[in-house]
């Protein structure tokens, strides 16, 4: 750990109660160090930090990586969602085919040996190997949702700001701009796009989303600009001269990134749901393309036969969207001031056994 | 308060107004409604166009058919709105009347079960903060976060219902099962209880005893294929109710609630024999609901006679016991009915269905029999909506009611020598409710329209199986219909959120700005 030292000094300061524990660990800190340190305590939101940052290496190195032609890297998985390897017949359990391979249990408690094996997650109907299309679908998932949350934030940031900020007619105007394209279903522009341009795609649809999606975090950030714009400091700021813009980006919106982090995370982990029921009810990602919410559609009538088919497209979601969310909630944690850490048992019998030696020597 | 409420009906008018107007041209670019008729082979196939152009007036060009449309819905106004032809020649308004019900159907129970159960886990949890229940259930929280719901309907579908099915061929509880149960049942208790280490001791043994001895008194009975509880449990299950209900509503120190509320449960042991009279001479929702008033007159004298001063909340107190001992009674009646309901040929000891609304076979006419029918269809979607939507209670919940408890007040409330009761169900809870009530106003008009996916895994034919319909047979009558009920409604919902909100919280007044 790298804050073990302070920790350690903090440990024999003399301090009396809670609050006073609190405040000497922030002593001499930047908001930003206060905040990476509350984050790092957070164990869950660690401990999903990474395991989101290790299914994104491991999803997107799996499979071929082309960009326009010029750019090509070659993945370290052997099969892609195109080939047709042979289907495997024989040794599974209940006379199906194609079941996976994966086997976690080690050779000395009778397994098969930790391992891969030729198809981890099984084949489908026709052969292809369904690793390789979890990998494919995962990706579009992820890229879907990167988009969303990227269009999305900004966007919301954005409008929410400026109504925010500059109230009035301003304000009027853009919350009821706002009010107005919460009530439009965005299923229907997707499917205006679809009948005169064809299906374009998944980012295409990540983008449409993205217009979509914003209406939420725009009404956040504008209730936060407004408590905000009201402070001293901006007060301050005004009174030295400061243009409108320079009081919106330097002191302004640093004190409100708190929220519109957390609220893009919370955005991130719903978009992932999102993307994933439009594709599974047809209004997504369509074929010849792949996503884990179309997996698990395609093969939900083979759950009794072939479970996995069903279980690792969901397996994927939902250790995406719970790493998300654990995060969101860490990031909660580590920007609201008014949160105190839970102090420890041992802290507290540290402050009181301080207290009580200080009251011996007076 | 009145202009306010006008100005804002005002802009939200104008609003639905643009965002309609937008969408009908959308949605009618989107693609040709005669697309594939005029691909049919059909001989009479121009007639065909011919009429369908004439019926969905196709001819005028979409802005401007979407002005005629309009026309028909402002026929609300005098009473008669109009919502046009969808393609299949019934009209708009009859799909509607059929779909709405079902939909509120689907939400309903499961939006209260989600209510109910997320608010009672959220207070719990706050209450315990950072205990070992408060870290699981914020695992829980999270985890049904991130469940995507046809891939748990899947699930359901499989180990709920077929599984419990084929479990009812030979209703005997494993011995395995019995066991964790038990020891779920005991940790959860004793987690919820806390305090010291001999009271969690405690109570994990009486919890995980009562549960392994129910499990197997069940299970060695035949209980699961001829359940009831009779007059004799649903007397104690009152009485437990009563001391359950006073406790949190008034404290069990206030005597004349207690008594009131007693008596109510024993009235329900009386009640029995009538109310099974009744329940086979005269079944219908009418005499149910003429029973439900019945009963709540009765809690109400029975609550004003046993009080003398005080008497708002001692009538009160008496009303929820009334109202969940006469529930118990009609839950009596149910299982009742479960054999001669599983017997039926439609049903076939097969009795949680994996999809559907209803049994199409199921033909008898009995009243209770087909409400039962009703009941087990619902059974899957809503423990799906409930999973996934309690969650969001459960956080919000907690988190209101933490920030509650920092507050000034519930200082001096403790500072006064208050009971932790007093504080907590009267200082604390109730202004936790403040936020929340106008969240599940919103939710609940939210769902109305929302539940696309959930009646699509189940098979359910609601409002978000005709926006489905609607879109993907360019139907625009019909997708118009159900935007123009759902919009509506999240706008109402909206405006009456804000209402509320003022009229709980006296430090905010609407009609300032906005």
């Amino acid at each position: 750990m790298v804050f073990k030292k302070k920790s350690d000094q903090n440990a024999e300061v003399n301090s009396s109660g809670e609050n006073a524990i609190a405040n000497k660990e922030i002593e001499g800190l930047s908001q930003g160090q206060i905040v990476r340190r509350r984050f790092f305590r957070h164990r869950a939101a660690v401990f999903s930090l990474g395991v989101i940052t290790f299914i994104v290496v491991f999803v997107f190195t799996a499979l071929d990586f082309r960009f326009l032609g010029i750019w090509h890297v070659k993945g370290w998985w052997k099969w892609s969602p195109e080939d047709l390897p042979e289907l495997r017949f024989g040794d599974c359990p209940n006379d199906t085919v194609g079941c996976p391979t994966i086997s976690l249990l080690p050779k000395a408690l009778g397994g098969n040996g930790i391992g891969l094996g030729d198809h981890p997650f099984g084949q489908d109907d026709i052969g292809r190997d369904f690793f390789s299309l979890v990998m494919k679908g995962t990706q579009r998932s992820l890229s879907v949702m990167v988009v969303i949350g990227f269009l999305g934030g900004t966007i919301g940031t954005v409008i929410g700001s400026i109504s925010g900020y500059y109230r009035g007619k301003v304000d009027a105007v853009l919350m009821r701009f706002t009010d107005f394209i919460i009530t439009i279903p965005a299923i229907i522009i997707g499917s205006v796009v679809g009948y005169h341009f064809g299906n374009l795609g998944a980012i295409f649809l990540a983008f449409y989303l993205g217009l979509f999606a914003w209406t939420g975090l725009s009404r956040l950030v504008r209730g936060e600009f407004l408590t905000l714009r009201e402070r001293e400091f901006v007060d301050a700021a005004r009174v030295a001269g400061a243009s409108n813009r320079r009081i919106i980006f330097k002191h302004i919106l640093p004190n409100a990134v708190g929220v519109i982090i957390v609220s893009v995370t919370l955005l991130l982990s719903g978009s992932i749901l999102l993307e994933t029921a439009l594709s599974y009810i047809g209004f997504g990602v369509v074929e010849p393309d792949v996503s884990l919410g179309l997996l698990i559609n395609k093969y939900q009538d083979s759950f009794t036969t072939r479970p996995w088919l069903f279980w690792y497209p969901g397996l994927f979601i939902i250790s995406i969207a719970l790493s998300i969310n654990f995060i969101g909630d860490g990031l909660r944690d580590a920007f609201d001031p008014r949160q105190r850490r839970r102090i420890s048992k041992k802290e507290r019998q540290e402050s009181a056994s301080a207290r009580k030696l200080a009251q011996a020597n007076d | 308060m009145l202009a306010f409420i006008m100005r804002r009906l005002g802009i939200l008018s104008v609003i639905l107004f643009g965002s309609s107007f937008i969408l009908y041209n959308m949605a009618a670019i989107s693609g040709d409604p005669l697309a594939d008729l005029k691909l049919s082979t059909d001989p009479n196939r121009d007639f065909l166009v011919a009429s369908l152009t004439r019926e969905l007036q196709l001819d005028v060009p979409p802005p401007a058919r979407y002005f005629l449309w309009l026309k028909g819905i402002f026929g609300i106004f005098i009473g008669k709105p109009d919502f046009g032809m969808s393609r299949d020649g019934s009209t708009v308004a009859h799909s509607l009347a059929l779909a709405i019900p079902v939909t509120i159907r689907l939400v309903l129970a499961a939006t209260i079960f989600a209510i109910v159960l997320g608010i009672a886990i959220g207070i719990v949890t706050a209450l315990r903060q950072y205990s070992r229940f408060d870290y699981s259930m914020t695992f829980v929280s999270f985890l049904m976060f991130s469940l995507p719901i046809f891939w748990v309907a899947v699930l359901l579908k499989e180990y709920l219902a077929i599984s419990f099915n084929n479990f009812l061929r030979e209703p005997n509880v494993p011995i395995g099962w019995i066991i964790g149960l038990a020891i779920f049942s005991g940790v959860f208790w004793a987690s919820v209880i806390g305090g010291s280490r001999k009271t969690f001791w405690t109570a994990f043994g009486a919890a995980a005893g009562i549960a392994a001895t129910i499990v197997s008194v069940f299970s060695l009975s035949g209980w699961f294929l001829n359940p009831g509880l009779g007059p004799i449990i649903i007397t104690g299950m009152s009485v437990g109710i009563a001391y359950g209900v006073t406790q949190l509503s008034v404290g069990l120190i206030n005597k004349a609630a207690l008594k009131a509320s007693l008596t109510m449960a024993g009235l329900s042991l009386v009640a029995y024999y009538p109310a099974q009279w009744v329940f086979d001479k005269h079944p219908g929702s009418l005499s149910v609901f003429i029973m439900a008033c019945v009963t709540i007159t009765i809690a109400v004298f029975v609550g004003l006679s046993f009080s003398k001063i005080d008497r708002a909340p001692i009538v009160r107190t008496t009303i929820i016991t009334a109202v969940l001992s006469a529930g118990l009674v009609v839950v009596d009646k149910f299982m009742q009915t479960w054999k001669p309901y599983m017997e039926t040929d439609a049903i076939n000891y097969r009795p949680v269905p994996t999809i559907g609304q209803r049994s199409d076979l199921l033909d008898s006419p009995d009243y209770w029999i087909k409400s039962l029918d009703i009941a087990t269809h619902l059974f899957l979607p809503t423990v799906a909506l409930t999973l996934i939507s309690f969650a969001g209670y459960i956080r919000y919940s907690r988190g209101t009611l933490l920030e509650v408890l920092n507050q000034d007040y519930i200082r001096t409330a403790r500072a006064k020598g208050l009971t932790e009761r007093t504080v907590i169900m009267r200082h604390a809870f109730r202004n936790t409710m403040i936020p929340l009530t106008t969240i599940m106003v919103v939710d609940f008009a939210g769902v109305i329209g929302g539940a696309l996916i959930t009646e699509s895994v189940f098979g359910w034919s609601g409002m978000g199986t005709l926006f489905r319909q609607g879109l993907l047979g360019y139907d625009l009558n019909l997708l118009m219909g159900v935007f123009f009920i759902t919009a509506s409604l999240s706008v109402i919902a909206n405006l009456v959120a804000d209402l509320l909100y003022s009229a709980l919280d006296p430090r905010i007044r609407v009609g300032g700005g906005a």
